[in-house]
């Protein structure tokens, strides 16, 4: 479990990054807080012959509020999220999610928009991007561009980032209403088999739901009108779960159909 | 004994060196050492038609490529089978490097000696091997149902098929007790593939002295002394020229006591041959892949049962899965055999066993070591049986006791050490006593009908076991005390984190009299003992602890007569306190330990203070003696060997309160209740360390590890994301009590403690999980998505719903 060589990068500003990572075209990956990437190296699961290291980039790791909520620097650490007082100001849900995400000893490491980037549909924050309609700030060689959430997420551990473009921040939107987020996992910070991301404002409500699909799916579930019951059904109509060695799709289903109910409970009477 | 630790919670002596990162493990030596990859079967059966190795030859740091074409006479036969049993007719062993036939994903293939692993795995990258496939043979059903088969020349995938009985004491045959009886039931259970998962893998690093023609070798391994003896006979090297380590080891659980690995051969083969120290580490992947996995079975049940729920008759019929290879034996179905009985007296039974074949990683012993299948059959047996006759399960179990003034209890088998299944000592009436008064067992019935009312499900399961520790067939220790009053211990036996190095030396220190400081404790280092057995079976405690004991004696008879000489006292009036001799009640008349080891060992040569007062002009005595008396040796030291007549039986019973959640399946454990007894403690608090780690890997495989194959024979999760060892936060608090019966077989009465927390778990959660759910557990582990599924077809066919016989 030794990666094979590769050359490295240690870009010093943002323009240096999204230089090497131009110049590096699909053969480039960029490297943050490493969780999920160097695993995937070790075990030659990926194998990029260009690593740009952004750990050394300055100005990458702000936490700031922004009119309508707060935006997160790509060098944020999980921990560093979690424990904004700003980031939990303007989107609490944020801070409820981060601590579903793994450990303390990987939220110390790796970073939220990392987590984004990486797109895993069993992952809490692209969920809660996707709930939320957040969006994520990317720098490439022709200057920046904001994805909203709905159309970052295109397959599983795929988004519309483009070869050579870095992600610089993610935008978590302030909302009016509740949210909550509950999820059920075969072990304390695994990844769950199922979790519902929830929000409920006055004549509205939605939500996001992990590891039933490509992305993270989000369900408008406004026309249950707080029957939440009724709520579940119509999410489990929309998810697409599968089977794994964990649990099996009609587990899944059930499971998400349960959390739905309990996560929209839960916002509407926060 | 004047010094008393012996029975105290001392604390761990190790710890303070292992927790703060100063431990030597493998990995830890050797750093210039070249690395070893291998190229490991990417497929579970398959013909190797060609190895082409031209794409790899040129990279940069490459030293060599091996195929079992380039290994010498002895490194090229297959790998001993290690215990052979006669019902093993069909035995068989892997080579070091797969020739021809690779029967399982991870089998060896190709080794490459790079100037590091990262070049070592770039070239097994670029290794290329053809192959021609052959079928797979995965899961104990479709082995023995054939027609494929893993090895050409073993039928029917059977590797040994054995039937024992104990008839009933009037003589019938245990399916004749059986078809008589008021009652009988029949049914199947189901238990998973697990393994050891050693937090340290496997590893060995070995080097070459050319000018003294010697070898050593450091292995992570359970048994120094045997890995010494199988390198030296398979390189040809005379025993005195090789030498074997265990430094610290992070973990065996008995993966590790499996012996000689393809590795702990070909690594020192090429350190010799090439004159180059070479090093293998085996990374996780490869451990998932490539050590030993345990546990899968399954047994198929018909008990016979009286009124009082008292068992007539027992017919059990176990598949068991052993993998690929047989290299330990049948051990693993023999302890499951023979330790399916418990604590119980079974009017008579039969257990048939057939040891099976499929192309998988080989099986051998775990922690528990067949042991936690084999209580899963009885105390799931004793559940049906009290649901039958609608008895409580602590009241079936007790009639059907062995009582304290049985002992010795002979179960009529042969026993894993080739000895009879005798019970030395317990008290299981006891036990039973103490563990329901701990877990509340007599007022759960309230608390249950509490959390109903609030819509809540919880369950109560119980389990009981008893457990051959200390198997033979010896272990021995050397002591000795040299003259700045350090008190050397040493056997042979290894240590993998139990903490022998506490429990040997307060072992040394009680029996010596002197401070545990004085006193240090190496295992595993064939420098040091080079006759041993090994760690594993519970038995490091009893077999070292006793031969270290023993040995400790002899040097004391020895202390005692010099310094009776020098004190002009009779010996029996001495005795050893805080390392002083002295007479009983007159302390004054005294004299240090450490002058009594200068006084052991005359000297020509004074080397320092101490050494002058030994020397041959300073020491008074006899001009008509020798300095060293007739059947006298110099120095203050003695060797002991411990080696008992059978094994001795120690004992337990689990309890568990489980929560299911009615509408997420979840299972959470709320309550976990140990009553223990291995007899003497030497040490309560590591008793305790040890059930709560045993415990800990119970409750993985009752709730959360399996080895998930393909019918391709792929492992489907060789990784820590995907086979869910719990985390500390899967751990409910486990709760205490011991008992202490000493054993009448040994010196100090004791028993082993190490495997026992395991054994019992799912068969204790499986038994709490069906009383919270009504719905029959047979199959364990059991996962919300596994609870969701019963569920359902509890509803749709209802059959399988726990239902009162009233047949």
């Amino acid at each position: 479990m030794k990666p094979p060589s590769f050359v490295y990068h240690a870009p010093a500003t943002v323009a240096e990054a999204v230089e090497a990572l131009t110049a590096a075209g699909a053969d480039g990956k960029v490297l943050a807080g490493g969780q999920s990437l160097i695993p995937l190296m070790n075990m030659r699961l990926a194998a990029p012959g260009q690593l740009v290291d952004i750990n050394h980039v300055a100005g990458l790791g702000e936490i700031t509020a922004e009119a309508g909520g707060v935006r997160v620097g790509a060098l944020a650490r999980h921990a560093e999220v979690e424990a904004s007082e700003t980031a939990f100001a303007a989107q609490p849900l944020v801070r409820r999610a981060l601590r579903l995400v793994a450990h303390p000893a990987v939220r110390n490491r790796g970073t939220t928009v990392g987590s984004i980037v990486h797109a895993d549909p069993a992952a809490e924050m692209p969920a809660v991007l996707a709930l939320l309609g957040g969006s994520v700030r990317v720098r490439g060689a022709g200057g920046e561009r904001d994805i909203p959430a709905a159309e970052f997420f295109t397959g599983p551990m795929e988004s519309s980032l483009r070869t050579g473009e870095l992600a610089v921040s993610a935008f978590f939107p302030s909302a009016e209403g509740g949210t909550a987020i509950v999820e059920v996992a075969r072990r304390h910070g695994d990844y769950a088999m199922a979790g519902v991301a929830a929000l409920v404002a006055p004549g509205h409500a939605r939500v996001a739901c992990l590891s039933v699909g490509a992305v993270p799916v989000v369900v408008d579930v406004t026309e249950a009108e707080g029957d939440w019951t009724r709520a579940a059904e119509l999410v489990q109509e929309r998810i697409e779960p599968e089977a794994d060695i964990h649990a099996t799709a009609d587990y899944r289903r059930h499971l998400t159909g349960v959390l739905a109910a309990r996560a929209l409970k839960e916002a509407a009477d926060a | 004994m004047t010094t008393k630790l012996f029975g105290e919670p001392v604390r761990r002596r190790e710890d303070a060196r292992l927790v703060a990162g100063n431990g030597r493990y493998l990995d830890d030596l050797g750093a210039g050492a070249l690395a070893v990859a291998f190229v490991r079967s990417p497929h579970a059966h398959a013909r190797i038609t060609g190895i082409d190795v031209d794409d790899a030859i040129d990279v940069e740091g490459l030293v060599a490529i091996y195929t079992w074409e380039d290994l010498p006479e002895g490194v090229r036969e297959p790998l001993p089978l290690l215990i052979p049993h006669p019902a093993l007719t069909h035995g068989r062993t892997a080579y070091c490097l797969a020739k021809d036939v690779v029967r399982h994903v991870g089998e060896p293939i190709v080794m490459v000696v790079a100037t590091d692993r990262y070049v070592a795995e770039d070239v097994c990258e670029r290794i290329q091997v053809s192959y021609e496939f052959l079928k797979p043979v995965v899961g104990l059903e479709n082995a023995v149902e054939g027609p494929n088969l893993v090895h050409d020349d073993v039928p029917g995938n059977v590797g040994a098929h054995l039937v024992q009985e104990v008839a009933h004491r009037d003589g019938r045959a245990t399916r004749d007790v059986i078809a008589a009886a008021p009652h009988t039931l029949t049914f199947r259970l189901d238990i998973e593939r697990s393994a050891c998962m050693p937090m340290e893998g496997k590893g060995v690093y070995a080097r070459w002295d050319a000018d003294d023609r010697s070898l050593r070798v450091y292995s992570s391994t359970q048994t120094s002394t045997s890995v010494r003896m199988a390198i030296a006979a398979k390189l040809g090297l005379p025993l005195p020229k090789v030498e074997v380590i265990a430094p610290d080891v992070g973990g065996g659980f008995g993966v590790k006591i499996v012996h000689p690995w393809p590795e702990e051969i070909l690594v020192p083969w090429a350190a010799r041959l090439l004159n180059r120290e070479v090093k293998w580490t085996e990374d996780r992947r490869e451990h998932f892949v490539s050590s030993a996995h345990e546990r899968a079975q399954v047994q198929h049940v018909t008990v016979g049962f009286d009124d009082e729920g008292r068992v007539l008759g027992l017919d059990v019929e176990i598949l068991h899965d052993h993998g690929a290879y047989t290299p330990y034996g049948i051990i693993v179905p023999i302890i499951t055999s023979t330790q399916l009985l418990g604590p119980y007296k079974i009017g008579s039974y039969r257990v048939e066993f057939f040891s099976v074949y499929t192309n998988t990683v080989q099986v051998t012993p775990y922690r528990g070591a067949g042991r936690p299948q084999g209580v899963f059959c009885m105390e799931r047996t004793m559940d049906k049986i009290a649901q039958y006759l609608g008895k409580d399960r602590t009241d079936v179990r007790a009639v059907n006791f062995i009582q304290p003034d049985e002992f010795p209890y002979d179960q009529q088998m042969i026993f894993q050490d080739g000895r009879p299944l005798i019970y030395d000592s317990g008290d299981y009436p006891e036990s039973l006593r103490k563990l329901k008064d701990l877990i509340g067992w007599d007022d759960f019935p309230a608390l249950q009908a509490e959390a109903a009312a609030e819509g809540r499900r919880i369950g109560i399961g119980v389990g009981c076991y008893v457990e051959g520790t200390g198997v033979g067939p010896y272990e021995g220790g050397h002591v000795q005390v040299t003259s700045d009053g350090r008190v050397h211990v040493s056997t042979g036996l290894t240590s993998q984190g139990q903490g022998h190095e506490t429990v040997f030396a307060q072992i040394a220190a009680t029996e010596l009299g002197v401070p545990i400081e004085k006193v240090s404790v190496v295992t595993g280092d064939t420098r040091r003992f080079g006759y041993a057995v090994g760690t594993f079976a519970s038995r490091a405690a009893v077999m070292s602890g006793n031969a270290i004991a023993l040995a400790c004696r002899k040097v004391k008879e020895k202390a005692l007569q010099i310094a009776a000489d020098a004190l002009e006292a009779d010996p029996a009036d001495l005795e050893i306190t805080d390392g002083m001799v002295h007479v009983v009640g007159a302390p004054s008349a005294s004299i240090p330990l450490a002058t009594v080891a200068v006084l052991s060992n005359p000297l020509r040569y004074a080397f320092d203070e101490e050494a002058k007062r030994a020397t041959q002009f300073a020491t008074g005595g006899s001009m008509e003696k020798p300095p060293v008396a007739e059947g006298q040796e110099p120095g203050l030291e003695g060797k002991d060997y411990y080696s008992p007549v059978r094994s001795t039986f120690a004992s337990g019973m689990h309890a568990a309160i489980v929560e299911t959640d009615p509408d997420t399946a979840e299972i959470r454990i709320l309550r976990y209740a140990v009553v223990h007894d291995c007899g003497k403690m030497i040490n309560p608090m590591l008793v305790e360390g040890q059930i709560h780690g045993g415990v800990a890997q119970g409750v993985g495989g009752a709730l959360y590890e399996k080895m998930v194959y393909d019918e391709y024979g792929q492992l489907l999760n060789a990784s820590f994301m995907d086979f869910l060892m719990p985390y500390v936060t899967e751990i409910p608090t486990i709760e205490t009590d011991h008992l202490e019966t000493p054993s009448p077989l040994n010196p100090l009465g004791i028993k082993g403690a190490g495997e026992a927390g395991v054994i019992p778990v799912s068969a204790v959660i499986a038994g709490a999980v069906e009383d919270a759910e009504r719905i029959v557990i047979d199959k364990m582990p059991i996962s919300p998505s596994d609870l969701y599924a019963l569920r359902d077809s509890s509803r749709t066919s209802g059959a399988v719903s726990l239902l009162r016989n009233t047949q």
